[in-house]
């Protein structure tokens, strides 16, 4: 046991997947910024439809949010890099399935995000933007989505950490990632234990600092 | 200035207003008083259109709030409102707060209003809080602010909608001084209030609504010394 120990401690393994965290966490990154970003787009567009009085716009923001939350994101994955591709004969990257995959998943959280942010302002700001000669759009933009905003803070740095997380299922369509790069390392060495550790922590370099980041932010935001 | 006819308002099953019949003049100073859920706040908020008319309708100087021609944000920015809760915009400061509808709506130089709106403060009073937020003011400074922020847009008619009650009763009297210069100042003004000392010294008219519809109507005189109604007299003998 002690043995084994050491012999973890003193292994090579740490140094030589080095390289590939820092590749791989490079794409995860991309992959999640670019992804969680038009996602965010998304997030607003349908968000802002689910406070429609439309009942059309209303129904189709409804539809879109309840498809993506009720399916896995491994599975919208699968469906969009092989069934999409396949049905509509477009072939796109991996890393841009990935890119897509995360911005629609995303989209349909942030868009509940974005309708509980609004929601949760006092009416009485619409009333009295409108009071002074405000148009509802005018109103929406100087008043309302400045206060909604401040509020989707904390659920929006949330959001991107689970986005940046649900990266890695992406290994099963060959992303270049970080998880799929350790998974290649871990079959041509056969070392499982010491890859598999740094694959943790390459994750949590990135996610305990937003965490940090994020409470902090909360704080400032209370008072 | 504002002339309401037959004017009624239902939420679904539930009418609110069952045909209202006013007339506002030029710097008449109306103040309506009546229970609670008798429609005050109903009525005040149909003449800015917060809520869409059932049926009848309201004319402020001259346009109709029905006519689909009327542009209701330019007709709604010569109507300002005070509410109950002050509504400022806590995100910005007071000075912001005040500036907004000018340079939003109006299209004023941010210098040009950033100046009438340190008047209008000065006015009520709040010069040394051009700068902070909403959150550091009392109750009685935010009301003031919220009546400046109505006052920049230049209005025709101010309506306040029981501008008081939320109010500590120390910091009433500040309030209702602002309203007093204001309507000394020869500003037509209707107000939703439960300070019949208000209404006794500077209303013109007072209006006792009950169950959607005006009661009674008269100079303050008449509807606090020798009211006619019933339930005029019920509601009075309850609150004082
Ligand atoms: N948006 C709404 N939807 C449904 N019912 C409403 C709405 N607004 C007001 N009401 C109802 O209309 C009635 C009159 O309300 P209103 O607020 O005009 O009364 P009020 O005279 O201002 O009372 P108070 O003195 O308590 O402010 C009440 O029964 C109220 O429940
Ligand atoms: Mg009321």
């Amino acid at each position: 046991m002690i043995e084994q120990l050491t012999e973890i401690f003193t292994s090579t393994h740490f140094r030589t997947t080095l390289p590939y965290i820092y590749r791989g966490l490079q794409v995860t990154l991309f992959i999640t910024f670019v992804g969680v970003i038009i996602g965010f787009i998304l997030g607003t567009i349908f968000g802002l439809a689910r406070l429609s009085k439309s009942k059309i716009i209303y129904g189709l923001a409804t539809v879109y949010i309840e498809l993506v939350r009720g399916t896995p994101i491994l599975v919208q994955a699968l469906f969009l890099y092989f069934a999409v591709s396949d049905f509509f004969g477009i072939n796109f990257d991996a890393v841009t399935a990935g890119i897509i995959a995360i911005a629609i998943n995303a989209g349909a959280y942030i868009a509940e995000i974005v309708r509980g942010g609004v929601e949760s302002v006092d009416k009485g700001q619409m009333e009295a933007g409108r009071s002074i000669g405000l148009s509802s759009t005018q109103t929406m933009r100087y008043i309302i989505w400045p206060q909604a905003f401040r509020r989707m803070i904390p659920p929006l740095g949330n959001q991107f950490i689970i986005s940046l997380k649900d990266t890695s299922i992406f290994a099963v369509i060959s992303v270049g990632e970080v998880t799929f790069l350790l998974r290649q390392y871990v079959s041509t060495t056969g070392e499982t234990f010491v890859p598999y550790i740094m694959l943790c922590l390459a994750y949590l370099v990135i996610t305990i600092p937003a965490m940090l980041i994020l409470r902090r932010v909360e704080r400032r935001l209370d008072v | 200035m504002i002339k309401v006819n037959d004017l009624h308002k239902s939420f679904g099953d539930l009418e609110v207003l069952k045909g209202i019949d006013a007339e506002v003049k030029e710097k008449e100073v109306v103040c309506v008083i009546g229970p609670s859920g008798s429609g005050k706040s109903t009525f005040l908020r149909c003449m800015n259109h917060l809520e869409e008319i059932t049926s009848g309708d309201v004319v402020i100087d001259g346009e109709s709030l029905r006519d689909p021609k009327v542009n209701i944000n330019k007709l709604r920015s010569q109507v300002g409102m005070v509410f109950q809760h002050f509504n400022l915009f806590p995100h910005k400061s007071v000075l912001e707060n005040v500036t907004l509808g000018p340079i939003k709506v109006k299209g004023i130089s941010k210098e040009e209003a950033e100046k009438s709106a340190l008047e209008l403060l000065a006015k009520v009073g709040l010069s040394d809080k051009a700068d902070v937020y909403p959150k550091s003011l009392s109750g009685g400074q935010k009301q003031r602010v919220a009546i400046a922020r109505a006052l920049a847009m230049n209005p025709k008619v101010m309506l306040f909608d029981e501008p008081t009650s939320a109010l500590d009763p120390e910091l009433v009297g500040d309030v209702l001084q602002a309203m007093k210069d204001l309507a000394i100042e020869g500003m037509t003004m209707v107000v939703v209030t439960h300070e019949m000392g208000f209404a006794r010294e500077m209303g013109d008219r007072v209006i006792f609504m009950d169950e959607g519809i005006i009661m009674e109507e008269g100079p303050p005189s008449q509807i606090f010394d020798d009211p006619q109604h019933p339930r005029t007299k019920e509601f009075l003998s309850k609150i004082i």
